[in-house]
């Protein structure tokens, strides 16, 4: 983050006054700091997927292939045709800007385009001008415009400036999700070879080995290992996870960002050791898999074709280990895709006789809205144990911590989860704010971690999208003393912290299942004194 | 610029009209003809649209969740906002479509000294669009009784109410007022707010125009210009029944506002109007949240889509997990051959 500027000039900077120009005649402007560098070929090519080549954003040429025009307009004829959505949103926007300052990237940087009517303006405007009859009579006076090299140019650089996060679409009169425009957007980019490298290499890598960042069974569990090391250290007790194992009970799929990344990590400690407190408990078997190890999908910033096909390892894994049903760890777009995809893409033909409706065997919850899928989420799941007393907590270890709640967004509003996490959260913690109306559940801001994650190239527009949410932090730390967001999301927790660390250095990120271990009192465990960070327990701390 | 275009649009049709069924005495075209044409054009294009629309698949369940999910039986669901049962549905697109739920939810952005961000309520939008709409809609309806003999009740009904404070004779028609000021309030919102000026098109402003010279002929007929009521009811009804007449000296301001509203009607499938169809159709309204509990069909297949199986990534890594003792389907020589 070196050449970023410091809080308060990037903040001084924000205009919200557009040029005086008209937005077809400002050309697009490629920043850097606001952009991720191109698709490594390989990984293009390892998933198939056309027209793999070296080619910079930053050069004049980006070798397209000859007839490109000609396979947008295919591609974008054929999206017509595949989706209602898209159609229906290309046609009726009334341009009447309730989804304009709703952005969190237009909040942070005052670009207009990043306004998401404008955003999705940029392809309509293609759309009208050569597919509907008005615009290809009257061109630019019925707001159409022809396909350029410019044109796709600002695309690539708007479309991968959405996190498809759906927030303009909760205010839109029509429920015009500019997410869903921007998804087939990228479907179109995808067709030209033009991705980014921090989504198509994590898409190869999840193809390969199952997870994003390509760990290869042994390693992965290494890593597991290593974690139940330190929890033998901080507890006195060793989890015993398993793996790929035939007939347990359940299968557990998180993302992969939990088992490699700080604060994420603490996170999966918490899920080993919750399921260890469950076996010893309760004698619940539940099984780890290192082929279907990742939950995030990176195919659902890609294709929704590349969605399916990393979608299907889970059924797949959940079908050949025999379990009854899966638990799904906490993951954003993971969740988007379980609840709103995964049974149409992957439905019965993947999901064979043995898996059941799940049903928690400790408290006898039937969970029925998943009746279908046949997946919970660990929110609901751990929600469940603590409504019917199951777990023995003491919130006393979590007393240096004072809580809120950040609404991660493709589980808040691709699938309504507000109420579980915060009922766990609420039972781990003593001190417990919510941020201000308006910031938070279906209104939640993203974490504006966008298409670039975690990449260090792109922090500038990182840390503009984070803004929204960290002024609320902001808000409740100065107001109330807030020193912790939670989060169910690994995409938060990988982008979160940086953008805490610029905005308001004094709060730090977790995850729920954290604060659930810290909190969980295993019977003949050692006396704790030290958290899962290593951190000096309150009235533990070393004279 | 592109608002005076649209001005200027509106009216060079006026002028059509005026030269047209005035100084050159085309009744018969103004009056009848291209009315008839344009509802049509309307109709048919109405239609059009919704079934074009309407052919395109529905492939995923990808509603928009304003509230908390069906989930375990203590915790209490948002079953408007986030409805798992069809009656859910129903309540959330009824209140969207008559209450514009959505809109009332705006807010606005505003930055302040150091690095503050604040959100407050905005309900202007809300309250601008319903005003149009709704005095829009009583319009329209207290027009049937151009089109009605006997004018049902319902309809004298609401012409009542609208004259309700008796001003004037003709008296007043509160929505008359109601809606030039709705339609002014979202004009000058899209030429005074610059980020909605910034993408405003000559779409956006033509039918607001087009709608407010409907509106001014429409009144400037009714209370300064009077034309001849009983005569117009008999065009219309003439329209309605097929035995087209045309009155002689109803006033080539009527001509205008007709030939206006036609413009309207057939601009209407054609254009971003056409949200009042499409609002019914937006799968992020209209579908149930229930997407795990229910499985959704996908109409068309993907094709040649190739899966990483379980047995090509054993095949690839067997020797690093048997390492490691994780469980393998096959044994390690076997895997080598
Ligand atoms: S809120 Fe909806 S209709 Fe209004 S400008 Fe945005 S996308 Fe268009
Ligand atoms: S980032 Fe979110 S709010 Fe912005 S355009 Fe994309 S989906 Fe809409």
């Amino acid at each position: 983050m070196s050449d970023l500027p410091r809080p308060e000039a990037l903040f001084a900077n924000i205009d919200y006054t557009p040029p005086k120009a008209d937005w077809m005649d400002v050309p697009v402007e490629i920043k850097p700091g606001r952009y991720c560098y191109a698709a490594n070929p390989d990984s293009v090519n390892y998933v198939g997927l056309p027209h793999a080549r070296k080619w910079n954003p930053l050069d004049d040429d980006w070798k397209l292939p000859e007839n490109w025009q000609e396979i947008i307009f295919n591609g974008l004829r054929e999206r017509l045709q595949k989706y209602r959505s898209f159609k229906i949103f290309m046609d009726i926007c009334v341009r009447c800007g309730a989804c304009a300052d709703k952005c969190h990237f237009f909040i942070g940087s005052g670009d207009p385009k990043n306004m998401p009517v404008l955003r999705a303006e940029l392809l309509r405007s293609v759309y009208r001008g050569e597919f509907t009859t008005f615009g290809k009579i009257l061109g630019r006076f019925a707001g159409g415009r022809k396909l350029t090299p410019e044109v796709l140019k600002e695309w690539w650089y708007y479309f991968f400036q959405c996190s498809e996060c759906r927030r303009c679409s909760v205010f839109c009169p029509y429920g015009i999700d500019t997410a869903e425009v921007t998804i087939i957007g990228r479907e179109l980019l995808n067709l030209l070879g033009l991705n980014i490298d921090w989504i198509a290499t994590p898409v190869a890598n999840c193809y390969r080995t199952g997870n994003h960042l390509g760990i290869q069974p042994h390693a992965f569990f290494d890593m597991i290992d290593f974690f139940c090391d330190d929890i033998e250290d901080i507890t006195g007790i060793r989890p015993e996870p398993s793996f790929n194992k035939k007939g347990a009970d359940i299968l557990f799929i998180t993302p992969s960002g939990d088992v490699f990344a700080d604060p994420g990590t603490y996170t999966c400690m918490g899920y080993l050791m919750l399921f260890e407190y469950l076996k010893r408990e309760y004698g619940l078997d539940v099984t780890w898999s290192t082929y279907a190890s990742e939950g995030g999908n990176f195919g659902f910033f890609t294709s929704h074709e590349t969605m399916k096909r990393l979608n299907s390892k889970m059924y797949m894994e959940a079908d050949r280990l025999g379990v009854k049903w899966i638990l799904g760890g906490e993951c954003g777009h993971m969740w988007r895709v379980i609840h709103q995809y995964m049974d149409t893409l992957n439905g019965p033909e993947f999901q064979h006789s043995r898996m059941e409706v799940p049903s928690n065997p400790i408290t006898g919850t039937v969970f029925k809205n998943a009746a279908s899928t046949k997946m919970v989420h660990i929110a609901e799941f751990t929600a469940d144990l603590i409504k019917h007393g199951k777990l023995n907590l003491n919130k006393k270890r979590n007393a240096n911590i004072h809580l809120t709640w950040h609404d991660s967004c493709n589980p808040a509003r691709g699938m309504g989860l507000l109420d579980e996490p915060r009922f766990v959260a609420k039972s781990v913690v003593e001190k417990f704010t919510e941020m201000p109306e308006g910031t938070i559940r279906e209104q939640t801001f993203c974490c504006g971690g966008g298409a670039g994650l975690n990449a260090g190239e792109n922090d500038e527009l990182r840390m503009m999208g984070g803004l929204p949410r960290a002024n609320a932090v902001k808000y409740v730390h100065d107001k109330y003393g807030v020193n912790m967001l939670g989060c169910v999301c690994a995409i938060d927790r990988a982008v979160l912290p940086n953008s805490m660390q610029y905005w308001v250095p004094e709060v730090d990120v977790c995850g729920l299942h954290e604060l659930v271990a810290n909190a969980l009192v295993f019977p003949g465990e050692k006396e704790r004194e030290t958290d899962l960070r290593g951190e000096d327990l309150p009235g533990m701390e070393d004279e | 610029m592109k608002a005076l275009y649209s001005l200027f649009l509106v009216f060079a049709l006026a002028a059509l009209a005026l030269v047209g069924a005035g100084a050159l005495g085309m009744e018969k075209a103004f009056g009848l003809y291209i009315p008839f044409l344009a509802v049509a054009v309307f109709v048919v294009g109405f239609c059009m649209r919704v079934v074009d629309w309407g052919k395109s698949a529905v492939p995923f369940c990808i509603p928009t969740t304003c509230g908390q999910q069906e989930s375990l039986p203590w915790i209490k669901q948002s079953t408007i906002e986030n409805p798992s049962t069809t009656g859910g549905v129903v309540m959330r697109m009824l209140l969207e479509v008559l209450l514009f739920r959505s809109l009332f939810r705006n807010t606005k952005v505003d930055l302040h000294e150091g690095t503050r961000v604040t959100y407050s309520s905005s309900k202007w939008l809300w309250l601008g669009a319903l005003a149009f709409h709704y005095s829009f809609l009583t319009i329209v309806l207290r027009h049937m009784r151009f089109f009605t003999e006997p004018v049902p009740g319902i309809i004298a009904g609401i012409e009542a109410m609208d004259s309700m404070l008796q001003i004037g004779a003709p008296t007043l028609y509160l929505t008359d007022v109601v809606f030039v000021a709705a339609v002014t309030y979202l004009f000058v919102r899209r030429v005074v707010v610059p980020q909605i000026r910034y993408i405003s098109l000559v779409q956006d402003y033509f039918p607001l125009f087009l709608i407010l010279g409907i509106a001014f002929s429409g009144i400037f007929m009714r209370y300064f210009a009077k034309v001849d009521i009983i005569s117009v009811k008999q065009l219309a009804m003439g329209l309605v029944t097929f035995s087209w007449v045309v009155p002689e000296g109803i006033g080539v301001m009527f001509y205008i506002h007709m030939f206006l509203v036609s413009v309207l009607l057939a601009y209407f499938p054609l254009s971003k109007l056409m949200h009042m169809g499409g609002v019914f159709l937006s799968p992020t309204r209209n579908m149930n949240c229930a997407s795990r509990k229910f499985r959704h069909i996908n109409p068309w297949k993907f094709e040649n889509v190739h899966y990483h199986t379980y047995e090509e990534y054993e095949d690839e890594f067997r020797e690093k997990m048997v390492d490691k003792d994780l469980p393998v389907d096959k044994p390690l020589a076997e895997g080598a051959e």
